[in-house]
């Protein structure tokens, strides 16, 4: 029980903190546009080709403005040296862990929910309600695997001195599989396709979500004492 | 260190006072001896022996667009304090600080940070306060302020743990003095009776090749 008082107290810190400075959910809703844009731009909205790598563009846009988010999750923590008042506390270094991957999941998500339809309306995509219902839930599943892995790097990589380089450097090659699966899940959502169909990928998926939960829940404590 | 003693550790940089700190409020294991607070050896107690221990350093551990009720109601429950908004009001009176309570503390100057800190850091009742450099970039008024809190946990007979580069400041409030140098303690004393013109001499003799 108190370690879940002392997660919801984290996750209300970060959400309050943000709600005042709003500055990682502007700084990614302003990317996430930006890509929009740029690719509605180069891309001929009517055209097949576009279609097909619709879904890529997607999880582009989602997963360079997720790592904009990501990145000062941690790096707010250093201003007046939060994290070590953190560390001071008779905190399980697990719940820091699990508060910041909240936290950090709400505000992706907060973000994808207010630009996946600018997305649908630039690229003049149509889609069933069926086929949006289940693209909500892929995107619950594979957000959660990114915040998952990226809360652990961004944790890793917060104390070095080129952390806004090196979060992207660590993180995109470990969470491939991830946007693998989110792209070709959503590709198919948005075909129509079954559950039973997207089967291989949905278990990749889970695989990923609760191979990255347990492994920073083991690891987060050595990370923090880097 | 006895229990509701006032220590000052006083000593050139890279003496190790902060490193010593560091091991002595749980932050970093130390490469060989034993910890022990209130008599009790750190091992399994770990989490359990953070609750005795309260920090105040230069930097806050402040959240900047906290308001300062906030601030102490976020670490009050991270060290599952009882009856926290009573203890809220209570601490927030001993700094002097209750009319900013609703106020965001990066609006706040350098000294009433300090004094939030002082708050936050013995919220939990600590028995044991450490205090690493508590003056740093403090005004006149503010330092003034600064010691009658601290004055106010002597009275408390709190065990505190100062870390300071001030000597007046360091002697008027401690019971004992405690002078480190190359990662030793080179000198410790009773500070009662001592001036700070002889315990200057004192430091130079044990610093001076540092």
């Amino acid at each position: 029980m108190g370690f879940l008082v002392k997660v919801a107290g984290l996750v209300r810190k970060d959400l309050l903190s943000e709600l005042r400075t709003k500055e990682m959910i502007s700084s990614m809703l302003i990317f996430a546009f930006l890509v929009i844009v740029i690719f509605a731009f180069a891309f001929e909205p009517s055209k097949a080709t576009t279609k097909a790598v619709f879904p890529g563009i997607i999880w582009v846009g989602f997963s360079f403005a997720g790592i904009l988010g990501l990145g000062r999750s941690f790096t707010a923590e250093r201003e007046n040296d939060c994290l070590l008042g953190l560390m001071l506390a008779p905190v399980d270094r697990s719940a820091i862990y699990f508060g910041k991957v909240i936290s950090n999941f709400f505000l992706v998500t907060l973000m994808q929910v207010v630009s996946l339809p600018v997305f649908f309306v630039l690229f003049d995509y149509r889609v069933t309600a069926g086929g949006i219902g289940k693209l909500v839930i892929i995107m619950v599943m594979a957000t959660f695997g990114f915040m998952a892995v990226g809360t652990l790097l961004a944790a890793l990589s917060a104390n070095a001195r080129t952390s806004e380089i090196l979060l992207p450097l660590i993180l995109f090659p470990i969470i491939v599989p991830v946007v693998i699966a989110a792209v070709k899940l959503t590709a198919m959502a948005l075909a129509g396709s079954s559950w039973g169909e997207m089967g291989m990928w949905l278990r990749m998926l889970v695989v990923y979500d609760v191979l990255f939960l347990v492994i920073p829940f083991m690891l987060f404590d050595f990370v923090l004492e880097v | 260190m006895a229990t509701g003693q006032f220590m000052a550790v006083l000593g050139p940089n890279g003496a190790g006072k902060t490193t010593l700190l560091k091991i002595l409020s749980l932050l970093v294991k130390p490469t060989t001896g034993q910890i022990a607070i209130n008599g009790q050896e750190v091992g399994d107690h770990l989490v359990k022996l953070r609750r005795e221990i309260g920090v105040v350093s230069h930097n806050t551990f402040l959240y900047p667009n906290l308001t300062a009720y906030e601030n102490l109601r976020f670490y009050g429950r991270m060290y599952d304090v009882p009856d926290l908004e009573q203890r809220i009001g209570t601490v927030i009176r001993e700094v002097g600080m209750a009319y900013a309570l609703g106020d965001p503390v990066r609006t706040f100057s350098r000294g009433m940070q300090q004094r939030m800190a002082i708050a936050r850091a013995i919220l939990h009742n600590p028995s044991v306060l450490f205090l690493d450099e508590p003056y740093t970039g403090l005004d006149q008024q503010a330092m003034e302020i600064l010691n009658e809190v601290l004055k106010g946990l002597r009275d408390q007979k709190r065990t505190v743990f100062l870390i300071t580069h001030n000597f007046d400041q360091g002697l008027d409030l401690c019971d004992r003095v405690v002078i480190m140098a190359r990662g030793q303690l080179v000198y410790q004393a009773s500070a009662r009776g001592l001036s700070a013109a002889d315990f200057k001499d004192i430091y130079m003799s044990h610093v001076g090749g540092s």
